[in-house]
């Protein structure tokens, strides 16, 4: 357990050395202008953009480390050559995949947590400053804790996307593991039209056949709530544990293939 | 030692910068001004399906749809503003959008409605398309009784169907938690549909309901629409007492100014001088008045282009 622990520290230590977390101030710029911007611009909607705003650059920037980050955890110490270091220290390969992992992780949780207090902030200060009156015409508070669902959900997807690109990390090339990973979280947003395909199809093999691609693919769609959120839509507990707890069973079949991968590969 | 180039000193090569990046400005200014007539980017939908954008979008349609509503706003405003023909034909698809991608973006159903029944020149005039956007929305949010409000409005002021216009008042009070006189406004609407004074009532609760300002102002921009054709009706009774007393009707305001049945030339409620067409016998707002045109006074839109 303590390996993984260091592994993870050390990912984390290492994000930061590589300036990934330099993209926090790039958000909070973003934001800042955005609350001025559009407020000009919006007809009085500028708490719901930046909610929008805030939500989406939120998963992108989340999206885009887990991706390129997430490709490169294993393959880049392969390419380097410094995984023979490694595995010659006392560090079994498991530990390596899950420490690896839970660094990247962390990564994304401080990210995510930074982000949601400039937005928190943002959304405080344009509450500040307008009027009781106008604020009636909200659909929700400017501040409204709700949005903590939806920045949960993000980072519950962001999980299960940096286990996908662990996963492709293992066997194949950084390239074709962020060609593989992005092709993964734009067909998980679209799989569950597979769900409904045999009403549409006339051959009951195909059908089976896309029910079975169906849960066998990462459906992403469920963990978006930004909109209900954003428009005071209630998501319930139950809603929240069933998402995470389909999240937490892929990421684990997903971390177990990987460790199984990984611990079959010849170094020699 | 060997001699630097212009291209390695930081002061040459600042200015060499900012020499290319004026000269970069300038040439952008100039063909925007130039050539601004060639420029139909901004008035193209790259994608006219909504149902189709929701999909491109993965997970991030509200906040395409937030671009499509800036988009639709700025559409809306810089036709109205623009001179000669004004050609709304893009607004309603960007809110047909804007709503598709957020089904519950209130705000772009009700300015929606209220951009799309505005008549020529100020808005496209099409009623049919606001009603449409309205009840879109209401399939998404039936317990939406502004918008059942907002479509009873439609009917009364635009199209004039006083039966219709009840209807809709009545089932927007049967909404639980709408407001208490819809009750009677779906009775009155029948009774005394088209008069001025129901009409002033209705601006009057749509001002003092309005939950933001642009609403606020739409209802004040037409309450104070009535106190024009209220001036008018006066100006007409004078023209009229001239008519009577001279044996001929008047060729100018001087004239009735000079009988004293006015004591200046008439003005507006937003300071712009009335005018009176001679041919016609009619009284008007100006063409450049904020609150022209007047209801049931509207040009039409122009023909679409083949």
């Amino acid at each position: 357990m303590t390996v993984v622990v260091r592994i993870a520290a050390h990912v984390f230590k290492e994000s930061v050395r590589d300036k990934v977390l330099y993209n926090l101030v790039l958000f909070a710029v973003m934001l800042m202008a955005a609350s001025y911007l559009i407020g000009q611009l919006s007809a009085g909607q500028d708490v719901k953009i930046i909610k929008d705003l805030g939500l989406a650059a939120t998963q992108v920037f989340g999206l885009f480390i887990a991706v390129f980050i997430g490709i490169g955890l294993v393959s880049k110490e392969v390419e380097r050559r410094s995984i023979y270091s490694l595995l010659s220290k006392p560090v079994r390969r498991h530990e390596l995949i899950l420490g690896k992992y839970a660094g990247l992780v962390l990564t994304l949780a401080v990210n995510i947590t930074v982000m949601a207090m400039a937005l928190y902030l943002v959304l405080g200060y344009m509450s500040w400053t307008e009027t009781e009156e106008f604020k009636q015409n909200w659909e929700t508070p400017a501040t409204d804790p709700a949005l903590l669902q939806a920045l949960f959900l993000i980072f519950i997807q962001l999980m299960l996307v940096t286990a996908v690109a662990l996963f492709f990390s293992t066997f194949s090339s950084p390239i074709l593991s962020a060609v593989l990973t992005f092709g993964l979280y734009v067909v998980g947003h679209f799989n569950t039209d597979l769900r409904n395909f045999e009403n549409i199809v006339d051959s009951q093999a195909v059908g089976i056949l896309a029910g079975v691609v169906y849960y066998l693919l990462p459906n992403l769609a469920p963990f978006d709530v930004k909109a209900q959120v954003v428009h005071a839509q209630p998501i319930s507990f139950g809603y929240m544990a069933l998402t995470s707890g389909y999240a937490g069973a892929y990421i684990g079949a997903l971390l177990l293939a990987a460790i199984f991968i990984f611990s079959r590969r010849d170094f020699k | 030692m060997r001699a630097t180039g212009w291209w390695e000193r930081p002061a040459s090569c600042a200015i060499v910068l900012m020499l290319l990046g004026g000269l970069s400005l300038s040439a952008t200014v100039a063909r925007d001004r130039l050539y601004a007539g060639e420029q139909t980017e901004a008035q193209l939908l790259y994608i006219p399906s909504g149902t189709v954008l929701e999909r491109v979008a993965l997970s991030f349609d509200a906040l395409l749809a937030d671009v499509y509503w800036v988009r639709a706003l700025q559409h809306y405003g810089v036709t109205k503003r623009a001179s000669g023909e004004k050609r709304y034909d893009l607004l309603g698809p960007l809110l047909d959008i804007t709503t598709s991608l957020d089904p519950r973006f209130n705000v772009a159903y009700r300015f929606g409605a209220i951009f799309l029944a505005e008549a020529y020149p100020n808005g496209p005039g099409r009623a049919d398309l606001a009603i449409a956007l309205l009840e879109k929305g209401l399939a998404v949010m039936p317990d939406r009784w502004e918008y059942y409000m907002d479509i009873g409005f439609i009917y009364y002021w635009w199209l004039r169907d006083y039966e219709q216009s009840a209807a809709w008042f009545s089932r927007a009070a049967n909404v639980p938690g709408s407001s208490w006189w819809l009750r009677s406004l779906a009775a009155t609407t029948l009774a005394a549909g088209g008069s001025r004074e129901l009409s002033r009532q209705l601006w009057q609760q749509m001002y003092d309901s309005a939950d933001n300002d642009w609403i606020r102002n739409e209802s004040a921009r037409r309450l104070t629409q009535l106190r024009a054709l209220g001036d008018i009706d006066q100006l007409i009774g004078a023209a009229q007492e001239f008519h009577r007393d001279t044996g001929r009707p008047p060729r100018s305001w001087a004239e009735l100014v000079d009988a004293g049945l006015l004591v200046g030339i008439p003005i507006d409620p937003t300071g712009r001088p009335y005018v009176i067409d001679f041919s016609s016998q009619t009284i008007n707002l100006s063409p450049e008045s904020e609150l022209y045109p007047l209801p049931g006074e509207s040009l039409p839109p122009p023909p679409p282009s083949p």
